[in-house]
């Protein structure tokens, strides 16, 4: 078994509304979403994040330490949330994140876990 | 290498690699093993003659180097284990190979080679690098030689294609045949990336020649593989048959100083019979089936053109009725161009002028085909001023020398008729 990071990404100016008809859709898409990684045991963790401009950078230099407004990336596209899951191999991984990508109607970045 | 051994490796060495991959698990092992085994055989069977079984052979002999191999460096346990998997299940280890067993080995070949065209053209890689790869596991083309037909650098290549190992590695991409569910999409992939090879080979993007014939050969060698090995997909073989009608053409695109000859002026004579039959038994075969895909409708497309004997022969009333169907299949500014040009063929020029109107010019504005198309339809139409300028904005597009000088004749062409008042005699370009 190895670990894939399952990244969702979007638009810097996205913005949560959970308010929206959109977000309860997409919401209730995800939930869906999560509980069949679940069943299926491919569940390792999952998280949505709170907007890149809530971002702090830190930098450790020698025994300096400074702290500077994020994100870290300036990048037009940003990073929203994440599954980690467990899949036998990559066209297994795949399979989820085709699922997750409807979800959650976006884009999600495969990349794997650095193995034992 | 002596021609006999240089012709059981280009059958064989994408074959061997393929069944080493599964036994080793490992790409580089395969591959290094596979070219130890056929140095092997450079030494031996010019001396002891060449096995009844060359590819048993080899594969059998490749496995036990590894194995070997395996067992000098097996200071890593994972090898180690692998080693000791290998020697458990197979026979012993043997600088002689035996042919016992062997047949057991070799039928399940045929697999392995359709495991490692799903590996080579998985969607996680770019188009360029599924090329290299296929190119270089199946096709068992030296990197050296797959930079000299692509045009590229050779550290370039080589990058690619150990980039495209490491992503299959570290990602654990699996070696098999894609599930049922997930076997369309995936075998189309496979089947872009031959016809990838095909298209370089056919036309090259850049540089002197107009064909380059190792790739075109190499692509209808893959794609007659994948017939041979899924004889149920429609579209497998309705791109050998594109492959194939549209390689037919071969001997007639050239004239004798190099200069590109199009569809309407070749020779079809010197069209290869044998190819166009067979081209034709297969696309009739294959739309048979009722599963229509672009590949089987662009070889119906073929199959009309090498249907008339004269250009002036050309059902182009069919020929715009399966544009029209490939259109509503995959709509795309290509298709919809390929369309208007055969509309203006069978209509006149005019009706061609409409119809080309009618594709959104932003998205087609940087295609070469598209202005070359339209300044020969403006020249048919008489509108020789508005022909010169398309043409020229098509040569500025032009990286291949052998289409800049077509180009250039025919825009002298259009010249002469504007200065002479001559109707032109021209005709649009088809793919050649």
């Amino acid at each position: 078994m190895a670990q894939y990071l399952l990244s969702v990404w979007h638009d810097e100016d996205y913005e949560v509304d959970f308010s929206g008809e959109e977000m309860q859709r997409i919401g209730a898409q995800v939930g869906a979403f999560n509980e069949e990684v679940q069943a299926a045991g491919a569940w390792v963790f999952a998280g949505g994040l709170m907007p890149a401009s809530t971002a702090t950078v830190v930098r450790s230099n020698g025994g300096d330490v400074s702290m500077t407004d994020g994100p870290y990336a300036e990048s037009k596209e940003l990073m929203g949330g994440f599954w980690v899951i467990e899949a036998p191999d990559l066209d297994a991984a795949l399979e989820w994140a085709r699922k997750g990508a409807a979800a959650c109607e976006g884009p999600v970045e495969v990349r794997p876990f650095q193995g034992e | 290498m002596s021609d006999e051994l240089a012709t059981v490796f280009r059958r064989e060495a994408g074959r061997c690699t393929a069944t080493l991959i599964r036994v080793l698990g490992d790409i580089d092992l395969a591959e290094d093993a596979v070219a130890e085994a056929f140095a092997i055989a450079a030494e031996r069977w010019p001396r002891d003659g060449v096995p009844s079984n060359p590819g048993g052979w080899i594969t059998t002999t490749a496995r036990n180097r590894a194995i070997d191999r395996l067992r000098r460096e097996s200071t890593r346990t994972e090898r180690h284990v692998a080693a000791l998997r290998l020697t458990d299940t197979d026979m012993e280890p043997d600088d002689r190979p035996e042919m016992e067993g062997l047949d057991e080995l070799v039928e399940v070949v045929p697999d392995d080679q359709l495991r490692l065209m799903f590996l080579c053209c998985h969607p996680s890689l770019a188009p360029d690098a599924q090329v290299a790869l296929t190119l270089r596991l199946l096709g068992g083309l030296e990197t050296a030689e797959i930079a000299r037909t692509f045009l590229a650098p050779e550290a370039t290549i080589a990058q690619r294609i150990v980039r495209a190992k490491r992503k299959l590695r570290d990602n654990h991409a699996p070696y098999r045949i894609p599930s049922a569910g997930a076997l369309p999409d995936r075998l189309n992939t496979v089947l872009a990336a031959i016809y990838l090879i095909f298209t370089e080979g056919h036309r090259a993007t850049s540089g002197d020649g107009l064909v380059r014939t190792d790739l075109s050969e190499e692509a209808i060698r893959l794609g007659r593989v994948l017939v041979e090995l899924m004889p149920d997909e429609a579209e497998a073989a309705g791109l050998l048959s594109l492959m194939l009608l549209t390689d037919a053409r071969r001997p007639a695109r050239l004239a004798p100083d190099g200069s590109l000859v199009r569809l309407t002026d070749q020779d079809r004579t010197k069209w290869d019979r044998a190819l166009i039959d067979e081209g034709h038994r297969l696309v009739r075969a294959c739309l048979r089936r009722n599963q229509p895909g672009p590949f089987q409708i662009q070889a119906a497309i073929a199959a009309v053109h090498a249907d008339a004997p004269r250009s002036e022969d050309t059902d182009w009333s069919q020929v715009v009725a399966l544009y029209d169907q490939l259109h509503a299949l995959r709509p795309n500014p290509v298709v919809a161009l390929n369309r208007a040009v055969a509309v203006g063929e069978l209509d006149g020029p005019e009706a061609g002028l409409a119809a080309l109107g009618e594709l959104d010019p932003s998205v087609l504005d940087d295609y070469q085909p598209f202005h070359a198309a339209r300044a020969d339809v403006l020249a048919r139409a008489g509108r020789t001023s508005a022909a010169v300028a398309a043409y020229d904005r098509a040569l500025e597009l032009t990286t291949n020398e052998v289409e800049r000088r077509f180009l250039t004749t025919r825009r002298a062409d259009a010249e002469r008729a504007q200065s002479g008042g001559a109707e032109s005699a021209g005709h649009p370009p088809q793919p050649g």
